[in-house]
């Protein structure tokens, strides 16, 4: 989320920073969520593996859904998916009940589940076969069909009758999403879909994300590497130890946190006295000024256009004018007090 | 769903590999019966010295030969790869969320396993009889009781003999797709199941428990024998269907009810 090429946080991460946005409620304006929970808990022996989290994914949202390894995402994808029940509280997807109504919804509801997996003795067009073939809506006659676009889609088309055992990590990932996308789906569930992908396949994922999103699907994507997904979310919640810290819209995660102006000039003293002026606190470095908003909220610092007008209207030499905000990476660092790909 | 389970199972080189091994021995109890010239009477297993006078006895004699262990086995591998093998994979989650239906899945599995019972069967069976009619003449079938049916009769007797050997193996079958709910390592129920099995075939063997012994899945699995006899005696075939239907129906139950309330982590 950085505006300037430099992306250093403005100050060292502080453990006490408030969690922004906390449970925020539904977002404004949007009736429905494509999934709703409330109070899912599932325990594993003395282990909570997710406690507590009530999620709100706003229809037609691209939903990322961060933490690190071992912070409880993949057991609450299983849970919303009816694959495990929960101990406390519920899941809703598409405004129905997990698992009661399973029938009705899951058909609607693409998914990709702590990676792909799939019979290694048949091919890949097999293997989707199989599994359209298992549901409550077979849908025969047009399959063929369905299954040579999800494949092309996803960049398989040509290696559809090879056997699953003879595909790469990466191809693997690829049937998995295709398997994903064999229907019309109004909700599409993707744990980690880059994992094993070389760059070139996880450009075409957040190509494939944006595309679904644009159809009108909500995307719910979890990952442990923020950079990937970073750029295509509009909402995103923060998972870690199994609790929810955060969610709600990427604007509303910010709010809060605090921007930075960077200002190159000649004249260093009298930029400093114009930034003082607007509110801020100026420091110099050699030819450089960083100005802090302070840890206040963002209507504390002049939009970007008025800063410039001031600087350059008390005859500031402006060669460089940049306002950085911190990255997600480096709000949810702050949130968890930890590194992010630190696994627990 | 049922007809790309059973094109799934059939058309795995494990099944047809099993099957293959499965049609191997009646073809080899023929080919060695010929080249020996037969034993003399009585010795060896049931029916086998009638093979020489009757290519047909081929198909009785593989049965008898290949029920007390190798078709159960082969229906182990199958039964208890059914929910397992889908969890070792972890295919089981992509068919859950498809959604399959725990409950639906688990009675497709059923009926694959079902048809995989019948399929070993018919496939001892058919080898048993191309062999027997390839290497021996076919005469009027002698019963167990000493007199002779025509052989369109007599090979009646013995095709509903094979269903009835089929219909033996359901015990193992539903022991077996029960244990498959209880893991996510297909080995591990095969193992069990079969260990379970052997278990039975030990207690069955043991005089001192015979009060347990009409509970026991094999104890009247030889009845099928009795179709061979000029008046059919049904007791006993009656009483193995329906012990049959029971382990079926108790082992089913708990697979079901093991199934639906499984978490699925695999």
């Amino acid at each position: 989320m950085s505006t300037g090429e430099i992306a250093a946080p403005p100050q060292a991460p502080r453990r006490d920073r408030a969690p922004l946005a906390h449970r925020a409620p539904a977002i404004a304006g949007v009736a429905r969520a494509a999934i709703r929970t409330e109070g899912l808990t599932k325990r594993f022996g003395s282990q909570l593996a997710v406690n507590d989290v009530s999620l709100e994914v706003p229809d037609g949202s691209v939903f990322g859904f961060l933490g690190p390894n071992g912070s409880g995402k993949t057991t609450t994808v299983r849970l919303l998916l009816g694959l495990l029940t929960p101990d406390a509280g519920h899941a809703e997807l598409l405004g129905r009940r997990m698992p009661e109504a399973s029938d009705e919804v899951l058909p609607s509801v693409g998914a990709l589940i702590d990676g792909p997996a799939c019979y290694p003795w048949l091919t890949g067009r097999q293997n989707l076969e199989r599994f359209d073939a298992f549901g409550p809506d077979p849908q025969r006659k047009d399959r063929a069909r369905r299954i040579d676009e999800a494949l092309a889609r996803v960049g398989l088309g040509n290696a559809a009758d090879k056997r699953f055992k003879a595909y790469s990590l990466g191809m693997r990932q690829r049937l998995g999403l295709a398997n994903a996308l064999l229907r019309p789906r109004r909700l599409l569930i993707l744990d980690e879909p880059t994992n094993g992908m070389d760059p070139q396949g996880t450009r075409e994922i957040r190509h494939l994300v944006r595309e679904l999103a644009a159809d009108g699907a909500t995307v719910f994507v979890s990952s442990h590497l923020l950079a990937e997904i970073e750029q295509l979310c509009t909402h995103v919640a923060v998972m870690s130890r199994g609790s929810l810290l955060a969610q709600g819209s990427i604007a509303e995660l910010q709010v809060g946190t605090e921007a930075v102006v960077r200002v190159e000039t000649t004249d260093v003293a009298l930029a400093c006295a114009v930034l003082s002026e607007a509110g801020l606190h100026p420091t110099v470095t050699g030819s450089a000024v960083t100005a802090a908003s302070g840890p206040a909220e963002a209507p504390s610092l002049p939009p970007a256009e008025e800063l410039v007008r001031r600087l350059v209207h008390a005859g500031v030499g402006v060669r460089r004018f940049v306002i950085e905000r911190p990255s997600l990476e480096e709000t949810f660092v702050a949130m968890t007090g930890e590194g992010f790909d630190v696994a627990q | 769903m049922l007809r790309n389970e059973l094109s799934t199972l059939f058309r795995r080189r494990r099944t047809q590999a099993m099957l293959a091994a499965l049609a191997v021995v009646p073809v080899l109890i023929s080919v060695v019966v010929r080249l020996s010239g037969g034993p003399s009477g009585g010795e060896g297993p049931r029916f086998l010295s009638q093979v020489t006078h009757n290519g047909v006895f081929a198909v009785l004699a593989g049965l008898t030969v290949m029920l007390p262990i190798f078709l159960p086995m082969a229906v182990t591998v199958v039964a208890g790869d059914a929910i397992a093998g889908e969890a070792g994979l972890g295919t089981l989650r992509y068919l859950l969320v498809r959604p399959a239906g725990r409950a639906r899945l688990l009675a497709c599995k059923t009926v694959a396993v079902m048809a995989f019972c019948l399929a070993a069967t018919a496939t001892v069976a058919v080898a048993g009889l191309l062999s027997g009619v390839a290497l021996f003449p076919l005469e009027r079938v002698t019963t167990l009781s000493g007199d002779t049916l025509p052989l369109s009769v007599g090979m009646v007797r013995i095709a509903i003999a094979a269903v009835l050997v089929a219909v033996s193996l359901l015990g193992v079958a539903a022991i077996g797709l029960f244990v498959s709910t209880m893991t996510d390592v297909p080995v591990g129920a095969m193992a069990a199941t079969l260990a379970l099995f052997i278990g039975v075939g030990v207690l069955n063997a043991l005089p001192q428990v015979d009060v347990i012994h009409p509970f026991l899945l094999t104890n009247y699995w030889t009845s099928y024998a009795d179709l061979l006899r000029t008046e059919v005696r049904w007791g006993g075939i009656v009483r193995n269907v329906g012990l049959q239907g029971l382990y079926l129906a108790v082992f089913g139950s708990a697979a079901w009810a093991r199934l639906t309330t499984k978490d699925v982590l695999c």
